[in-house]
């Protein structure tokens, strides 16, 4: 009998609880954000003047031609395979620091930007956590100018200023570190072209 | 490099303010003193007393240990059923919209125990693997009632130890969600909400990119599972990549929070223990202990993410941080920060990526899922720590000849045996299953980078799983459909219920024996307890018992990886 009792107890908590902490708390959450704050709660989704996704303020992606500012490589390429549809992916390589594939990849890394012009920095160099790294570093930046410039056509001040209204500082100027946001610096160029 | 240590030593200041603050709160939530109401007792009494009904809880009913650890079983039984049923069903439930199917069943049932005992170890992407239905009603439901049976089992722990009758364990497990996981979670939620965390259940978003590709950007429910995933310790993250992920963690401002968050509750607990034992001076000391083996271990992992892997900086030409698989909103500091606060914490989450750490981050990570107590799992943490205080009582009345006592209760065989069985479960249950699956490295280990890393990869998985911390060195191949993933799913859940619930089930006894002792009165004679020498002498116990049962493993592992990668 009091085994019966304590199985009851066991049950009954669990649902009543289930109830609040998986049904009503979430459903207080997506509320609020739905109402109050619709564009981070659905994703910071960026859309052209037509409604069409461009992407995500939050999320990085690959640029390859010259007149863009280029990302961090990333082993799932920035969820833009095939077989990222229809979830999206995110991930990174997990390779040690003793393991010989590493050096070997970032030697095709630093190959690949000398040849672009640009001098190898190491978050250029390294793949991200995520694989969606939004940010690149400063100088990372800064090292891309000439060339952007160059392929756009445009005066190099120019395009420095838009750089440095791109840069996102530290929380307070103390947390974190301070990075470009490559899609927002990339959509300025491009607003600036039109 | 200076700049970094500043803004590592600003993180943690916030914390040692706020855990006093949150200590005194947790101690009239959990009643110190019957005699004063808990803090808005008003708000919270109604809705507990309605819980308590129609769960048919008797609140005033007190529970023996062994009571208690039947309550604990028979509600986590309980809990487990659900929630690997919902797992399995989910290709036939709605909130699915990119129509996943059944997980295989060893991953459900992994997945289920390591939500249940707070591991939230992940041997699956969460993107690819549940649905927004799973994650929601399954997963996150078990962040907050392990969160919530851990600091149960915490509170009723110190309630033994200072001669108080252990409590009920349902009316504590309401309490820990109704009075503290779940208001802080609301909180935590919302500004991680403004800040840019997604709360959504639309499906994935299909983005054409400046440069023509086809972006799919995964979408969910994130916010409310992402505080309650720090805050309850739990670390299982919605997306594959935790906390690395930008709509997890967008910010320098949501880093900032959820680095606190998840040390917020077991350091604060110490300070509970404090005003139980009426020695608030114990708690601090404690708490100091406990704080300088942290910034030490944060201080060798920082600086050797700074510093950089040779190889790699030999080919830039000079020496740069360590950014393999960090992010650079982070960037080396706050990832070392991250990296030893989630495995002294037990939370797991990551912020990134642990395999490719350097060799000094690889030490003190194992080193923190060995110990257990730098500031340790949620609730469970906090009993560890005065395990190893009784263990140096026990050392001490040895080296002097006198009864062991503590807060003025002997401390006798029965006491000694849990104590040991307490410390004992966790090396069986981590070395054991690593060397049967370093035996047959082909067909069980799925080691992705071999050589000494590759020992460190088993031993952490294992480690993390018996500690129930959840994180892992994420290139080994644990997860469906490697061939590896049936063996890691399957021993891995067995060191996870070992190393969950025999300690738990040892702690209420232990505690159950020492509320029962008739208190001895203090005399000159007695040992102290609460001055430094006595706390320097429990940081030693507990350093050499670390690293009496472990060295060997440091030695090998990422020891030996160290003087690998320097040899150039």
């Amino acid at each position: 009998m009091n085994q019966v009792k304590e199985l009851t107890t066991a049950i009954r908590s669990t649902l009543i609880l289930w109830l609040i902490v998986a049904v009503i708390y979430p459903l207080i959450i997506l509320v609020f954000g739905q109402i109050f704050v619709p564009f981070q709660a659905n994703g910071s989704i960026i859309r052209s003047n037509n409604g069409v996704a461009i992407g995500s303020t939050l999320i990085g992606q690959p640029f390859t031609s010259n007149k863009y500012f280029w990302s961090r490589p990333s082993t799932i390429s920035y969820s833009t395979d095939k077989t990222a549809a229809p979830t999206g992916v995110s991930g990174a390589s997990n390779l040690a620091v003793s393991n010989p594939d590493l050096p070997k990849r970032i030697k095709a890394e630093i190959t690949r930007l000398k040849a672009a012009g640009i001098k190898p920095t190491s978050d250029l160099v390294y793949t991200s956590g995520s694989g969606l790294d939004p940010h690149i570093s400063l100088e990372s930046a800064r090292n891309q100018i000439a060339r952007v410039a160059k392929a756009r056509g445009l005066d190099t001040n120019k395009v420095e200023i838009i750089m440095t209204q791109s840069i996102e500082d530290r929380f307070l100027g103390i947390f974190g570190e301070p990075g470009v946001n490559v899609l927002d610096l990339n959509l300025a160029l491009d607003k600036l072209a039109k | 490099m200076w700049q970094g240590l500043f803004q590592i030593a600003l993180t943690l200041l916030p914390i040692v303010l706020l855990t006093p603050i949150l200590g005194r709160y947790m101690a009239r939530v959990f009643q110190a003193n019957p005699a004063i109401p808990a803090p808005l007792d008003r708000i919270f009494a109604p809705l507990e007393r309605g819980i308590y009904r129609l769960s048919q809880i008797d609140d005033r009913e007190m529970m023996t240990g062994w009571h208690y650890a039947r309550a604990i079983f028979a509600s986590n039984i309980v809990m487990a059923i659900f929630v690997f049923t919902l797992l399995m069903t989910q290709g036939g439930l709605p909130l699915n919209p990119t129509g996943l199917g059944a997980p295989t069943w060893d991953t459900a049932l992994h997945t289920t125990i390591s939500f249940l005992t707070n591991t939230d170890q992940q041997h699956y992407s969460g993107e690819t693997t549940f649905s927004y239905a799973s994650q929601v009603f399954g997963l996150g439901f078990l962040m907050f009632t392990s969160a919530a049976t851990g600091l149960a089992v915490g509170i009723a722990f110190i309630r033994g130890l200072t001669g108080r009758s252990l409590g009920n364990f349902y009316v504590d497990l309401v309490r820990s969600i109704t009075r503290i996981l779940l208001p802080l979670s609301i909180y935590i939620a919302l500004l991680l909400l403004v800040t840019g965390v997604p709360e959504t259940l639309s499906p994935p978003v299909t983005a054409t990119t400046l440069d023509g590709a086809t972006q799919t950007i995964s979408v969910g429910p994130v916010a409310h599972l992402e505080s309650i995933k720090q805050l309850g310790e739990n670390g299982g993250g919605f997306f594959g990549a935790n906390s690395a992920h930008p709509f997890e963690n967008p910010n320098g401002f949501t880093n900032l929070v959820a680095t606190i968050s998840m040390v917020i509750i077991p350091a604060a607990l110490i300070h509970t223990y404090g005003i139980f034992a009426g020695n608030p001076r114990q708690s601090w000391l404690i708490f100091g202990m406990v704080f300088i083996i942290f910034i030490i271990s944060i201080g060798i992992a920082a600086i050797g993410e700074y510093d950089g892997n040779p190889i790699i900086n030999a080919q830039l030409g000079s020496p740069q941080p360590n950014l393999e698989g960090k992010e650079v909103r982070f960037g080396w500091a706050q990832t070392a920060l991250w990296a030893v606060a989630t495995t002294g914490t037990m939370c797991g989450a990551v912020n990134g990526m642990l395999d490719s750490f350097m060799p000094a981050g690889g030490l003190v990570t194992l080193f923190n899922l060995f110990l257990q107590i730098i500031w340790g799992g949620q609730g469970t943490g906090t009993a560890y720590l005065f395990v190893y205080l009784i263990l140096a009582v026990f050392l001490t009345g040895l080296m002097v000849g006198r009864t062991p006592e503590f807060l003025g209760r002997k401390i006798e065989k029965p006491e000694i045996i849990l104590a040991s069985v307490v410390l004992l479960v966790h090396p069986i249950a981590v070395l054991i299953p690593s060397a049967i699956t370093l035996a047959f490295p082909e067909t069980l280990s799925g080691i992705s980078n071999a050589g000494f890393h590759g020992i460190s990869q088993v031993v952490y998985e294992y480690a993390s799983a018996s500690a129930n911390n959840g994180s892992g060195l994420e290139g080994l191949a644990d997860s469906a459909p490697a061939a590896t993933g049936l063996w890691w799913n399957l021993s891995a859940s067995m060191s996870m219920l070992f190393g969950r619930y025999v300690p738990i089930l040892a702690l209420l006894l232990l505690a159950d024996g020492m509320s029962r002792k008739q208190p001895v009165p203090m005399t000159t004679g007695t040992l102290r307890t609460d001055t430094v020498l006595f706390t320097s002498v429990t940081a030693g116990v507990i350093l050499v018992l670390g690293a009496l049962s472990f060295f060997p493993i440091l030695a090998l592992g990422p020891i030996a990886e160290a003087f690998q990668i320097s040899k150039l």
